[in-house]
């Protein structure tokens, strides 16, 4: 096909696009306005299941199942990520040198880190009461952890972010999902049925099982990100290819993410 | 005044989205990233969606462009890659 007919196949199908799209738009309800159907529904079953949060309700109890996939998606997206960005046999891997950090960022991230952190695990617990949830607390947490890095060096976060017991708590939060779902069936209701007594409204032992599900979801999602982080970190630090030699001044500097600025017109 | 924060934040996705596209440079456009998930997550909390704000700010501003200047610190550092830019992030064995 030549540039010419694929021009011409491109603008005939971008012009019914732009028809079509153009004619839904002006039969869309008035901007912000009328309550949507489902959203009224939506708002209804989760008052009755006691959860404040009705988005939390949605994703942990109407369509508890739907978020079993998208946590599955996470999941083997770290799995893949370990196995690709594995050390190679020809690839040596060498320890960071001790960096430098400037004095007032090592205090600003040393004063952000437990503040974030903090911010993290109280969007985990309160997901099914106020905005936020598992999986967004959970890479606020996992991403606070790395201001250490920034605040020290990568040989630091290592210290204090023992791998092994995240990649185990990156499956325990997979394995709970499904075995909460599966405790469901064994009391004799379906696959991922809110099961559990519902609970006050509005306090943290509210929600039934979207309590544990969206627990489950958190657990998930900081150890998979602090995981994928560590792939990246690793890759990007301390794993050498063949033939990458030590003598580089850049292999000496580990002062986070924004330290590549001199090499950027390399 | 509701719709006028809607209408700046979506000036404000456009420009950064834009600005993103148009830098060809990895490092800076991680950077661009950043800021457009910011003003997304800005947008989505002026539509009254604070939990998708939420997401957007932590992915899309922190841990995303975080990725990116990894990525790039790697494929600079590779041996014979002066630019290495235009290569893939990945590894070719």
């Amino acid at each position: 096909m030549s540039p010419r007919v694929r021009l011409w196949v491109f603008l005939v199908g971008a012009a019914g696009f732009a028809a079509l799209f153009a004619a839904a738009c002006l039969d869309l309800p008035a901007f912000g306005t009328v309550p949507h159907p489902y959203g009224v529904r939506a708002v209804h079953a989760a008052l009755s299941h006691h959860t404040a949060n009705v988005i939390a309700s949605v994703n942990f109890d109407l369509r508890a199942f739907d978020t079993l996939g998208e946590e599955s998606i996470l999941f083997s997206a770290v799995i893949g990520t370990v196995v690709l960005l594995r050390q190679a046999r020809d690839e040596h891997r060498k320890d960071p040198e001790p960096a430098t950090v400037h004095p007032p960022v090592r205090r600003f991230a040393l004063l952000t880190l437990p503040f974030a952190l903090l911010v993290g695990l109280y969007v985990i617990a309160h997901g099914q009461i106020s905005p936020g949830g598992g999986f967004q607390g959970g890479v606020v947490a996992a991403t606070a952890l790395h201001l250490l890095y920034i605040a020290a060096d990568y040989r630091a976060l290592e210290r204090v972010r023992p791998l092994t017991l995240y990649e185990i708590g990156e499956a325990a939060g997979e394995a709970a999902y499904v075995i909460t779902g599966l405790a469901a069936v064994l009391a004799g209701s379906a696959f991922l049925a809110n099961v559990l007594p519902f609970g006050t409204l509005a306090t943290l032992s509210s929600g039934g099982t979207a309590m544990v599900l969206n627990a489950a979801v958190g657990l998930e999602v900081t150890s998979g990100i602090v995981v994928l982080l560590a792939r990246f970190l690793d890759q990007a630090v301390e794993i050498e290819e063949p033939g990458e030699g030590g003598g580089s001044p850049r292999d000496t500097r580990d002062s986070g993410g924004n330290g590549d600025d001199e090499r950027e017109r390399a | 005044m509701t719709d006028v924060l809607i209408v700046v934040a979506l000036l404000l996705v456009a420009g950064a989205a834009t600005a993103a596209v148009l830098n060809r440079d990895p490092m800076r456009q991680a950077l661009v990233l950043s800021f457009l998930g910011l003003a997304l997550a800005l947008l989505f909390t002026f539509l009254q969606a604070p939990d998708v704000a939420l997401s957007q700010l932590a992915v899309g501003s922190a841990v995303t462009p975080l990725m990116i200047l990894l990525t790039v610190r790697k494929v600079r550092r590779r041996p014979g890659s002066g630019d290495g830019v235009d290569k893939p992030a990945g590894r070719e064995r």
